[in-house]
């Protein structure tokens, strides 16, 4: 594919979009039969499923930690997920994400109450358009959530980044691929932690605060959307309406 | 990866920190001392040691002709390996790179990568068909802490030392190199920011926070890690510091 000679013009996006617009969200809890929790997240042409099992005895015992629960992540792209046909199975970027995403889904479970366990989390992209480790944390956090594990706050995911000199939010794959900057961010929000940051590309420090705005404004929504799904699961229509 | 802390120990540090104090002696924003050895590998086509404190990171980069990437066709081939040594530490075992070994690689490659620190497009040979690939291996050597930011040194040291390779296919006067990005990795303990982590520090570290900036205070390529979070005001914060000692470390490049 050729890159357009312009990524954004008069102030609108290849679909459509303003800098600061999401692409639409739709998220669905509980949608695994046999998985203690699940979530599936369309953002976009992105399609994520997530399924969590546990706490659960820890297998294999020797990784057990006498203290705590032990969170594992797996991030896994399906070989049909992209363009040219992906190998199955690990590589060191989907080992680096999975590191990166458990590390942003630690900080709202409270792993000491369940020493010696574990908790499996399977994140599936089945289709993919960029920003698919943030939506994978998006639906990993609902799932945990349906799953009934005990949460400080959600955690949602969105990346920012920068195309044609203008700071966006929420890449599509053009933006990503011959943009100049992609900064996935996730964030408790309720308070506005952030638990995870990556960046690569070329941000100045006044891009880079501009950048941050726009997370925080997108984290709002993929919040309000979490939420929305685990009612639409959990709270009986009649009494939404209360 | 982290060893066990006894709780006096990790306690002792908490407080340190809290009173702007370090286990030895440094102030929060105070780099460990940085030594920097270029061409101390005669088979490589640039090596680098690099001492940050007791932190001891070697690498070499070596030069070799490679097939372009299809979607690159004129474009030269980098690529960064880590290698977590067991010598270099009783928690490092033989083996294939684990996720620490990985993610040090990335965030490596890409504060290199993304600085545009070498220009891939002047080491094509043959559009489509050869061009330069440029190997940078990362070899941990003594870990005591703070292994992003002495990696990306000895990386970026390494490549500043590049003698062209003997090939008579090699036609440029030099390596195009032409920047020299910069990782400062700000860990926090306790809610206490702090510059270039020791071991036992980052034993006990709530997270951590890279950022690679550029001369001109560009940032290039940012890495969260550990399991704690960050507010909005301690990711400004690091950036400052990130700047600030970014600057110190590009003179001993």
């Amino acid at each position: 594919m050729e890159r357009p000679e312009r990524l954004i013009v008069d102030g609108r996006r290849l679909d459509g979009r303003r800098p600061d617009e999401l692409r639409p969200l739709q998220i669905k809890a509980g949608v695994l039969k046999r998985a203690d929790g699940s979530a599936y997240v369309e953002l976009g042409k992105n399609k994520v499923l997530v399924a969590v099992y546990g706490p659960k005895e820890m297998h294999p015992r020797h990784l057990q930690q006498s203290d705590v629960a032990v969170l594992r992540c797996r991030y896994n792209m399906a070989p049909f997920s992209v363009e040219e046909r992906k190998r199955p199975g690990p590589d060191r970027r989907s080992i680096e994400i999975s590191k990166v995403v458990r590390e942003a889904l630690e900080p709202v479970l409270f792993l000491h109450l369940y020493p010696r366990a574990a908790i499996d989390v399977f994140i599936e992209i089945l289709q993919a358009d960029a920003g698919t480790r943030t939506t994978g944390i998006t639906a990993a956090a609902v799932a945990l959530a349906d799953a009934g594990i005990p949460m400080r706050d959600l955690v949602a995911g969105i990346s920012v980044g920068k195309a044609d000199g203008t700071v966006l939010l929420d890449l599509m794959k053009e933006e990503d691929q011959w943009g100049e900057a992609d900064m996935p961010i996730a964030v408790m929000p309720r308070r506005k932690l952030v638990t995870l940051l990556q960046m690569d590309g070329n941000f100045t420090p006044d891009e880079f605060r501009q950048a941050l705005d726009l997370a925080f404004k997108g984290i709002e929504r993929v919040y309000e959307a979490q939420k929305r799904a685990l009612r639409e699961k959990y709270v009986p229509a009649s009494e939404e309406e209360r | 990866m982290k060893e066990m802390v006894s709780s006096v120990k990790r306690d002792y540090i908490v407080n340190l920190a809290s009173q702007g104090k370090r286990l030895d002696g440094r102030t929060l924003d105070q780099l460990r001392e940085i030594e920097v050895r270029r061409g101390v590998i005669g088979t490589a086509q640039g090596s680098a040691l690099v001492k940050l404190g007791n932190t001891q990171v070697m690498v070499g980069v070596k030069i070799e002709h490679g097939e372009p990437f299809p979607d690159t066709p004129t474009s030269g081939i980098l690529v960064v390996n880590a290698e977590l040594l067991p010598l270099a530490s009783p928690l490092f075992e033989p083996g294939p790179p684990n996720e620490d070994a990985i993610e040090l690689a990335r965030v490596v490659d890409r504060t290199i990568r993304e600085s545009q620190a070498i220009d891939l497009e002047k080491l094509c040979i043959k559009e489509g068909e050869d061009v330069w690939a440029v190997f940078i291996d990362i070899y941990v050597l003594d870990h005591d802490g703070n292994l992003i930011d002495s990696s990306v040194m000895a990386s970026v040291a390494a490549l500043h030392d590049i003698k062209p390779p003997k090939d008579p296919e090699w036609t440029l006067p030099t390596f195009p190199i032409r920047r020299k990005p910069v990782a400062v990795t700000v860990a926090k303990v306790n809610g206490v920011l702090m510059v270039d982590a020791g071991l036992e520090e980052e034993n006990v570290m709530d997270a951590r926070l890279t950022i690679s900036t550029l001369e001109d205070g560009t940032i290039c390529a940012m890495q969260k890690g550990g399991s704690g979070f960050l507010e909005r005001r301690e990711i400004e914060e690091a950036y400052e510091l990130a700047r600030k000692c970014g600057e110190e470390i590009r003179k001993k490049l």
